[in-house]
């Protein structure tokens, strides 16, 4: 049976036919779906882990269990989990244990577009790069057959055009491979328990198993040439793959599936077949840095394709063009000269954390920010966030800001789902330490930014199906915290009021704005009547303008006027009117 | 035809993933490879959405290039101006009459624009443009997320694939208790499009109709 799917639903698919029993994830984009898709196997155990290094350990702990495993995460979620990624390359496992990188260029959702591939060579772990769904299906059965073969976690590395494109797909219906008879738990200490004396031996195995996966390399169809004109060879993978056929139909490719480690004699001969060959790869010079160090000239990579952001065919065009390696062809379509307003994603109408940030805004607080929807407050109109930049940093981020002792006033602001990821040991630190940081949780009820996906903070999982649910304020009362409060997001007074007597408290503070994500059902259910605006009472001072909700719309007189289809009736432009012109219900 | 590449561009909740989920089936069932690739993640808080999808003997890139696009299939107007540049010489452009202004335009800080600058610089990157009352259609059949099934429709009157398959697709995608509506939605939108490539009425499936339909196809 063919079947359209994204690269995420078919790694899923060959999870499940290689017979995974056990999934983990932090949800993050553009990896989400993986675990989303995995938890439809009602055979299945899959969770939503509250962070990646949780994730990962939770995997290899199945996996030394004897029960195969995946695990999914965004490129930068491997950073998290970069601690047991390592000390698993060392271990090996009992039964296979994948773990899915899917990395951002072009960062459509990401701080950074940091290249992976070169985790595996880090760890000296081997990789497999899919060019569409149909690989990311047959590839991630292989890699679980790699994981079995050489005792070691399998790489796969995908990026979001792998990820989130969809292509026919052959899927085998029916049940699983059928989980054989769990073996007694392997007690192999010298295996599995690294001290000094145990972790040494370890490192002999794993340059050994190197240099076996070298050799397979070498041997495994995954990684084929396919002649063409000798005149030009490509050395690539992944989407790139794709790029190439499409931009070079008639040249000779070496189609790298397996990118590390390299095959080095397939390199050679391919090389040696061709007349001058380049390198096609996004983001780093990963494959090429490689190809110049077994002394293969290599006539052009990088310096003709860029190492920045995402390809797209007009990229590849481009510099191909330039280098002479085509034809220059017709000049392509400009596009319309007309100024076009851009279209940002903005905070949607009824977001509870608007009202938050209309509140920092008018304190005129630094703000330390994290990762979420809520980030979007960085621009203009809110423009009310000062740092950002990994998961759960917000809250050390005040906190060192507290410590140097400079007299503006800060907040850190998180979310649920982050509070949870990493924001836990980050307000411990401060609760043990002492001072008197502020920290702002924003819990909307849900991770909103991927999807809505469950955690702890929610007692959700990832079937829907009800978990043990954890609140934030008592995290933060176990920690010791005296100064611990409840507001609604909605009630920019009573939030304005806390956070003024919490400034001129002497301890650590910590905050819940606690209101459900617009787009959760139960919000939706629970919505009022839109509001309206009295246009005798309206004067167009622009201040309900300066929240930057997009039912809030400007008459031709300058005037506000609402949506009443957009409105999600959350009261905060009521809130700000200083002339008291914007009402409930109907006119 | 050979090979098709489509764009299909909008603003989140417009239904351009639920559209284009349905061209690529479609395809498939037609016997293409294909390929579709969007960019969400954001969609859902009012950004634009895109959509690519490509249907040929096999297909390579899951992207649509600069001047590459056989059809622009576009929701609304500011969107299809900002992706005009990827219309091939050669193609067709599918306009829904809808416009999204974003916060710029409805803060008072840009201006959003005409119809009339729509229509001319799209006549003149197109062979042929169609502006489609997708939006007025779907309110008067009772529901606005339908602007997607008719221009489906009207799509499906440019494209050599029966208009059976077409709906057998769009069951396996829609809800019982709407296919109905949408059935209804995707015959407005074709039928509106048949109506101006053959206003004398040449016959459904006729040899004359196909090849005016081939002709709409580099």
């Amino acid at each position: 049976m063919r079947r359209m799917l994204s690269g995420n639903q078919a790694i899923a698919q060959g999870a499940y036919e290689a017979g995974v029993r056990v999934g983990t994830a932090y949800p993050g984009t553009p990896s989400t779906e993986i675990l989303e898709s995995l938890s439809r196997f009602p055979e299945v155990r899959t969770l939503w882990a509250p962070n990646e290094k949780v994730a990962l350990e939770t995997g290899l702990g199945s996996a030394y269990a004897g029960v195969r495993t995946l695990v999914a995460m965004k490129h930068v979620g491997l950073n998290v989990a970069a601690d047991p990624f390592f000390y698993g390359a060392y271990t090996g496992i009992e039964a296979g244990l994948v773990i899915v990188s899917a990395d951002d260029p072009g960062m459509h959702s990401s701080q950074n577009e940091q290249d992976n591939r070169h985790y595996a060579k880090f760890a000296k772990v081997p990789m497999l790069e899919p060019s569409d769904s149909q690989e990311a299906r047959d590839f991630t059965r292989i890699a679980f057959e790699i994981s079995e073969q050489f005792d070691v976690p399998v790489l796969l590395r995908t990026t979001t055009r792998i990820s989130h494109s969809h292509s026919p797909v052959e899927i085998e219906s029916g049940p699983a491979r059928p989980t054989h008879e769990l073996p007694p738990y392997p007690r192999k200490p010298q295996k599995y328990v690294m001290i000094p004396a145990h972790a040494r031996p370890r490192h002999v195995a794993v340059e050994e198993r190197l240099q076996r996966l070298r050799r397979y390399s070498d041997e495994t169809p995954l990684n084929r040439i396919e002649w063409g004109n000798r005149t030009l060879g490509i050395v690539t993978s992944g989407v790139a793959y794709a790029y190439a056929r499409e931009i070079f139909p008639d040249a000779s490719i070496l189609k790298l599936g397996m990118s590390y480690p390299l095959p080095e004699g397939k390199v050679r001969t391919f090389a040696a077949g061709v007349e001058q060959l380049i390198v096609l790869e996004e983001l780093d010079p990963f494959l090429e840095e490689e190809i110049r160090l077994l002394g293969i000239p290599v006539a052009h990579g990088k310096d003709i394709f860029p190492i920045l952001g995402e390809f797209d065919p007009d990229i590849v065009r481009e510099g191909a063009r330039k280098a002479g390696l085509i034809p220059p062809g017709e000049p392509l379509p400009e596009p319309v000269a007309l100024p076009l307003p851009p279209r940002p994603p903005v905070l949607c109408p009824g977001c509870p954390h608007r009202s938050v940030y209309t509140v920092l805004r008018r304190l005129k607080l630094i703000v330390n920010s994290d990762i979420g929807c809520y980030t979007l407050a960085v621009l203009p109109p809110l423009s009310t966030t000062d740092t950002m930049g990994c998961m759960g940093g917000s809250i050390s981020m005040a906190y060192g800001a507290e410590l140097a002792g400079r007299p503006e006033r800060t907040v850190a602001t998180i979310g649920d789902s982050t509070f949870f990821h990493s924001g836990i040991p980050a307000l411990l630190n401060i609760a043990y330490n002492g001072g008197r940081t502020i920290v702002l949780v924003l819990d909307n009820r849900t991770t909103a930014m991927t999807g809505h996906q469950g955690h702890p903070g929610t007692g959700i999982g990832t079937r829907g199906e009800r978990l043990h649910e954890i609140p934030i304020e008592d995290v933060a009362r176990a920690f010791g915290l005296r100064r611990v409060f409840v507001v609604d997001a909605y009630d920019t007074r009573e939030l304005r009021r806390v956070l003024e007597e919490s400034l001129k408290a002497e301890e650590p503070t910590l905050i819940v704005a606690r209101r459900a994500c617009v787009l959760l059902p139960e919000a939706r259910a629970a919505r009022g009547p839109a509001y309206w605006v009295d246009p005798q009472r309206c004067n167009g001072c622009g201040l309900c303008f300066s929240i930057g909700c997009p039912a809030i719309l400007k008459t031709p007189e300058g005037k506000a006027e609402i949506d009443g289809l957009l409105c999600a009736a959350c009261d905060l432009c009521a809130q700000v009117c200083a002339r008291k012109a914007i009402h409930p219900g109907e006119e | 035809m050979e090979r098709a590449d489509f764009l299909l561009v909008g603003v989140g909740g417009q239904g351009i993933v639920t559209a284009s989920d349905i061209l690529a089936d479609v395809g498939l069932r037609a016997g293409y490879d294909v390929k579709k690739s969007e960019v969400h993640g954001m969609a859902q808080r009012g950004g634009a959405v895109t959509s690519h999808v490509r249907f040929g003997q096999r297909v390579y890139a899951p992207l649509i290039g600069r001047g590459q696009a056989d059809f622009l299939v576009a929701f609304e107007l500011l969107e299809a101006l900002r992706w005009a540049h990827c219309l091939h010489p050669e193609g067709t452009a599918l306009v829904n009459i809808q416009s999204l202004p974003p916060l710029a335009v409805t803060s008072g800080q840009a201006r959003y624009p005409e119809l009339e600058e729509v229509e001319q610089e799209l006549a003149r990157r197109a062979r042929q443009v169609f502006f489609i009352e997708g939006l007025r259609t779907a309110q008067e059949l009772g529901n606005v997320r339908v602007v997607g099934t008719v221009m489906l429709g009207a799509l499906s009157a440019l494209l050599p694939i029966p208009a059976d398959l077409w709906e057998d697709v769009l069951g396996e995608h829609v809800p019982n208790r709407y296919l109905e509506l949408n059935r209804q939605a995707f015959r407005s939108g074709r039928d509106f499009l048949s109506a101006r490539l053959w206003p004398q009425g040449i016959e459904e499936g006729t040899g004359a109709a196909r090849g005016h339909r081939e002709a709409g196809l580099r």
